[in-house]
């Protein structure tokens, strides 16, 4: 006989759970019991949300399914945020949670919440198990859904006395989920006349999105990309997807996009969408998005399909799977290919023009650090192969413009929801997940004092994470827009005291410091990555420095701010 | 405009919050609603009248044939259907009209179920405008009391909702003692 305890952790072993990130309380106590004797291994985070976030960066970082655990109440409302984060960025992860004695449910017991309702719309289902009978099923249902189809946060809500009710684990054989509908193959039809759509286009580009990853259809999307020989934009969610090397990359679009891709976008006439969901801020405003272009749109999420922008060949399906099929389809028709072979030339040089005229570079000074300095010392460091957890913000779009990766699966941001204090703990997971990969978390100075606590997470499970501050002493991206958008009346988005990097590192056990010289910068990173442990870097910046390019909020992808405006004079 | 949406879902617990859900997460308001069992017990059939925006439709039946216990989300609002909704009134009359009230009622198809010194409680089905008339009616005749079902409605075509197979789980290699 087992308990319901050691039933969780039976089907959790069954799904190859390798780690949880979770927190023990109350209710939870019969799980943490049988835990004791779990070769599952637990990661004791310092609060919650981060516990949430570590499994994110977990679940990126490999592409399997990331598990956190909280108590019933505070533990589970504490996960909302992150939940909320897997939902907007598509993440894998499950989470369990205890709940109060089904016979206390609804008396406002002691840390009792409404879990199961206050998580409906922060996940992809949840559910809340009753009776021990269903506890099995409920679990592999949860990651069934949790991996499956657009992939996202599922979370099991486990009332203390099912934890602790005796009985068998009855394996389960099959996953029967009437109403749950996954379409995988994409319309054969649809997908020979995508084919020929693409022979016959003179400017067409491809906008690979955070499916691809989810996908796990990298090769696919390269090979596509040399089939035709397209130039190919990555979202923010598909920064790896096609190397940041390869010759066709033409970095990221949007509001903070490089030149060439917003003009790209603009000027295409077949945009070949995969896996990308037409977020705002990658079209700016709807009607002047892509005027000329006709839409093929993968996804396997058919609600993402003319959800913003109507699809002319729509084709629901795994963006692998229809890839594959795809690239065959372009072969059977290549007969078709010299059609506009010389349209499509002259539209790779005028996108190749694009990058040369408006190149993304860093950009340097002799008395000061510029953040856009900091994340090409990175970039230089990396060489493509590090994993970069970054926070939210300003130095999220610098690493993002800067930063190349030459694989999926090395730049974990959160990207949909942007929250803030999500870098450090996601760092956490990923260096649990690959525990031999150099792995920065980079943050800001504001997110990163959100997440001070898991400093302790990094001593204790001796994770050699690399926290690189960029410290601009302001809330940067807020202090951006009230400069430019708000006459420049900043406020509270100034950030005074932060604490000393090396006393604080120090106090947890580990080595800190601060560099402020640009001469010093690169050794000092060194310096950082070849500690055999964890490292916290602050580094001063530039104080105001901006984003550019820069799409104002409402307004068109091509209306793009190359450069900081000269300051206006005063009459 | 009112969309009309037909949905049939497992019956569950969570399941009409899920659908709910969606419209207010969106803040649209719910006209009606009415659900109730199916032939299968383990089914519902839920039909909604929301107030919507044209273009956001098609979007809102997808997202609810998203939603894991829905098992079809149909779009009524120009399809071919019946629909019906129940009313039942109350309403108090004189003596002297009480002959008069149940000839109106039997004009609108409209039966006494119950009856008392006061006056009538009355059952009247029909389409929505049919009930808006009765009402009208019966007000004019003294204090009424109105409880409405909401639409119901039945597709007149036959459309199968697509079932997703049980998925056969790999045996996983236990982890745990």
């Amino acid at each position: 006989m087992l308990n319901g305890a050691q039933i969780v952790l039976e089907c959790l072993g069954r799904e190859k759970v390798e780690c949880i990130f979770g927190y023990p309380g109350g209710v939870t106590l019969p799980l943490y019991d049988a835990m004791y004797d779990s070769p599952i291994r637990h990661v004791l985070v310092r609060h919650e949300q981060n516990a949430c976030f570590a499994a994110e960066g977990w679940a990126r970082a490999t592409g399997r399914v990331g598990v956190c655990c909280a108590t019933s109440g505070p533990g589970a409302t504490n996960l909302v945020t992150g939940l909320v984060d897997a939902m907007m960025d598509s993440i894998p992860i499950v989470a369990i949670t205890g709940q109060v004695s089904t016979r206390l449910i609804g008396s406002d017991a002691f840390q009792e919440a409404d879990t199961f309702g206050i998580t409906r719309s922060c996940t992809k289902h949840n559910f809340l198990v009753k009776t021990l009978a269903d506890l099995p099923r409920a679990i592999h249902e949860a990651f069934h859904i949790a991996a499956t189809g657009r992939p996202g946060p599922v979370l099991v809500d486990i009332p203390k006395d099912v934890f602790q009710a005796q009985g068998r684990y009855a394996p389960v054989s099959s996953i029967h989920l009437p109403g749950y509908k996954v379409f995988t193959e994409g319309h054969a039809g649809q997908i020979r006349r995508a084919a020929q759509m693409i022979w016959e286009a003179r400017r067409p580009l491809v906008y690979a999105g955070g499916g691809i990853i989810s996908a796990d259809a990298s090769e696919e999307l390269r090979a596509l990309v040399e089939q035709v020989d397209a130039p190919a934009v990555c979202t923010l969610m598909a920064l790896g997807a096609l190397s940041g090397s390869h010759p066709n990359f033409v970095s990221m679009p949007g509001m903070h996009g490089s030149y060439a891709a917003n003009m790209g976008m603009s000027e295409s006439d077949l945009l070949i969408a995969l896996g990308t969901r037409f977020d705002d801020r990658v079209t700016g405003k709807l009607s002047g998005f892509a005027p000329h272009a006709k839409v093929i749109h993968v996804d396997i999420d058919p609600a993402e399909i003319g959800k913003n922008r109507a699809a002319d060949l729509p084709i629901v399906g795994d963006v692998k799977r229809v890839l594959r099929k795809l690239n065959q389809a372009l072969v059977d028709s290549a007969e078709l290919k010299p059609l506009n072979e010389t349209a499509r030339a002259a539209w790779r040089e005028r996108v190749a023009g694009w990058k040369r005229e408006h190149p993304l570079e860093p950009e340097f000074s002799s008395s000061e650090i510029k953040p856009q300095h900091l994340v090409h010392e990175i970039d230089r460091i990396s060489a493509g192969e590090a994993i970069v957890a970054s926070d939210v913000g300003q130095h999220q779009m610098w690493a993002a413009q800067l930063i190349r990766f030459n694989r999926p699966r090395l730049w974990i941001n959160s990207g949909g929801l942007g929250s803030m204090g999500f870098g450090l703990p996601a760092a956490i997971g990923a260096q649990m997940a690959r525990p031999d990969a150099l792995v920065f978390a980079l943050v800001g100075d504001g997110g990163f004092q959100m997440s001070i606590p898991e400093l302790a997470t990094i001593a204790n499970e001796r994770l050699p994470v690399k926290i690189i501050v960029m410290n601009n002493g302001h809330l940067g991206m807020v202090r951006q827009w009230q400069t430019l958008f708000y006459h420049n009346r900043l406020s509270q988005v100034t950030l005074d005291g932060f604490p000393d990097p090396e006393k604080l590192a120090g106090a947890y056990g580990f080595r800190g410091r601060t560099v402020e010289t640009p001469g010093e910068l690169r050794r000092v990173l060194r310096e950082c990555v070849e500690e055999p442990g964890p490292y916290l870097l602050n580094v001063r910046v530039t104080p105001f420095e901006n984003v550019y390019p820069m799409v104002p909020a409402g307004a068109a992808i091509t209306e793009m701010v190359l450069a900081s405006p000269q300051p206006v004079e005063v009459a | 405009m009112l969309q009309l949406i037909s949905l049939l879902m497992e019956n569950k617990p969570g399941a009409l919050m899920r659908v709910t859900g969606l419209l207010t997460a969106r803040g649209y308001n719910i006209e009606s609603l009415t659900v109730a069992r199916t032939l299968d017990p383990e089914l519902s059939r839920m039909s909604i009248v929301v107030e919507i925006e044209p273009h956001q439709r098609a979007q809102l039946i997808k997202q609810m044939n998203k939603l894991i216990n829905v098992l079809q989300a149909m779009d009524l609002t120009e399809a071919p259907a019946v629909q019906r909704e129940l009313a039942l009134v109350r309403v108090r009359v004189s003596r002297e009209n009480r002959t008069v009230i149940l000839k109106e009622a039997e004009i609108f198809g409209a039966r006494p179920v119950d009856s008392s010194l006061e006056g009538f409680a009355l059952e009247v089905t029909g389409d929505p405008e049919k009930i808006d008339e009765f009402i009208a009616v019966m007000g004019a005749y003294g204090e009424i009391e109105v409880t409405r079902s909401g639409l119901v409605a039945v597709s007149l075509e036959a459309k199968k909702p697509r079932l997703s197979p049980p998925v056969m789980k790999e045996e996983g290699v236990a982890q745990s003692a």
